[in-house]
């Protein structure tokens, strides 16, 4: 890369906490983010799956009467996230032209398309929300934290169902090295914890049906795994120049060092079991980061919990880092967070960066049995990590044959 | 049975407030929706239907655009109540 570019605020709101500490400490505790689910429509149509990971703190207790009326959820978890992180970098002062948003969702407004659809059948087109089609867009999100932010240099949106925000810091590369851009609010969101959306997942036997224990649901790599488990919430990363950050003094977490996508086109749903494209995403990022797969020291996986997925991200993994593999310390995320869809990315780029910033690896949890087949030093209390110039990536994958790979390094000033 | 002006004004600035955050008790007859509250046309679509549900009268699309003030609106809503 021609510039090197530096992350200097993060912000989330997730099944874990409501904020970035609140997380990150209940993730290094081995706290579980998934619970049963207090709703009706549960029993009313008798969904299948009756838990999730609901973001710990409703957006009603943070956001004005006003915010939630007018915001989709999913736009309501994208500005609170994209606000903590805009103060976590010190409310940089930039030029509304050189301020960019690269913010993602999987799904967009399925509570208000769906809420709208109701309204329409009880009580006709009178009574639909004005508001409904700028709230359903899925770049809903994206324009209310550019909105807020006052971001007049683009704001863009690329979904790639659960590869979207980590396309999304991908595409933050792209645009600060252009040129044209000094600071990017990069992120993703999702808020699909609605009977519909729950019940298509179901529908395909995506999600995992351990109703009876909804913590230990998540098991990415374990021998019983039954599939993922929905989660919700926000996250966001101020990324910014080095040449930016260092002129206005701000505190660095961590190198943004490379980005990549890479496609299938084998399945829509199934990944390609060879890993030819999820490789290829990663061996892409560590050469945009001028590093070699030696250099990577840690690992934090898409590893949903889904029987077919946590495999083959394994094979992936082992043509890439070849015997090597051995010595990466890898987690699993998703087992504490549940999966945010296209927020997912985003939320497992935050806590790269700061296992890289703390040089602590998070665990994974339920790793009850390790599956024979997926031969992986995962990591299920906390580790720390070597002092020293060090390197981690973070793997997102999506329906759709998406692959998208970021990677991070150690700032060394 | 029609209401009083005083009490719509008092329903309305409930229902302009719960939109839009404004003040109930900046929301005064004399009030223009545009140029002093600066309700947008979005704003003023939900405000209307929100007045037709809890006023029980029925303020039709062409209407609207007259109801430049909120003295207008409270009179219409008067009239047809």
């Amino acid at each position: 890369m021609t510039k090197k570019l530096v992350v200097t605020g993060v912000g989330a709101t997730t099944p874990l906490g409501g904020d970035v500490a609140s997380t990150w400490k209940a993730l290094l505790e081995g706290k579980s983010g998934i619970s049963t689910l207090d709703k009706d429509w549960i029993e009313k149509y008798e969904v299948p799956v009756t838990f999730a990971g609901q973001a710990a703190v409703p957006a009603s207790e943070v956001l004005t009467l006003q915010e939630t009326k007018r915001l989709d959820p999913s736009s309501q978890f994208a500005l609170i996230a994209a606000r903590e992180a805009w103060a976590d970098a010190g409310s940089p002062e930039v030029s509304p032209e050189r301020l960019s948003v690269e913010f993602s969702t999987g799904i967009g407004g399925v509570w208000t398309l769906l809420d709208a659809f109701d309204t329409l059948k009880e009580r006709g087109p009178r009574r639909v929300l004005p508001m409904t089609v700028p709230m359903l867009m899925p770049n809903g999100p994206a324009a209310a934290v550019g909105m807020e932010f006052a971001a007049r240099g683009g704001v863009r949106t690329s979904v790639s169902a659960c590869a979207s925000s980590t396309e999304a810091i991908a595409n933050a590369i792209t645009r600060l090295q252009s040129g044209e851009i000094d600071v990017v609010i990069a992120g993703g969101c999702e808020a699909a914890i609605h009977p519909l959306p729950v019940s298509a997942f179901a529908a395909m036997h995506a999600l995992s049906k351990r109703n009876d224990e909804p913590e230990k649901a998540s098991r990415p790599y374990d021998v019983n795994r039954d599939g993922f488990v929905m989660g919700e919430g926000g996250a966001a990363l101020i990324i910014e120049t080095e040449e930016h950050a260092k002129a206005r003094g701000a505190r660095i977490y961590a190198e943004l060092a490379g980005g990549a996508v890479t496609s299938d086109a084998y399945h829509i749903t199934a990944p390609d079991p060879a890993g030819s494209g999820a490789a290829r995403a990663m061996l892409s990022t560590l050469e945009q980061a001028g590093a070699t797969i030696a250099d990577v020291v840690h690992i934090n996986a898409h590893a949903t919990s889904t029987p077919v997925g946590d495999i083959a991200e394994y094979n992936a993994l082992r043509r890439v880092f070849g015997d090597h593999l051995d010595n990466i310390a890898v987690t699993a995320t998703k087992s504490s967070t549940g999966h945010l869809l296209g927020g997912a990315g985003a939320v497992e780029a935050i806590f790269t960066v700061l296992a890289i910033h703390e040089r602590v690896v998070p665990p994974t949890i339920n790793l009850d049995n390790p599956d024979p087949e997926i031969k992986l030093d995962v990591v299920t209390t906390p580790r720390k990590l070597a002092e020293g110039p060090i390197l981690a990536i973070s793997n997102s994958f999506g329906f759709g044959g998406h692959n998208a790979v970021v990677a991070f390094r150690s700032y060394e000033g | 049975m029609a209401l009083s002006q005083a009490d719509v004004l008092a329903g309305l600035a409930e229902i302009v407030n719960e939109e839009t955050g404004i003040a109930a008790s900046d929301v005064q007859l004399d009030k223009h929706f545009t140029n002093d509250l600066d309700i947008d046309s979005i704003s003023m679509m939900t405000i209307v239907v929100n007045c037709e549900d809890k006023f029980g009268v029925k303020i039709p699309d062409e209407e609207v655009k007259n109801l430049e003030t909120v003295g207008d609106a409270v009179n219409f809503i008067v009239s047809a109540s």
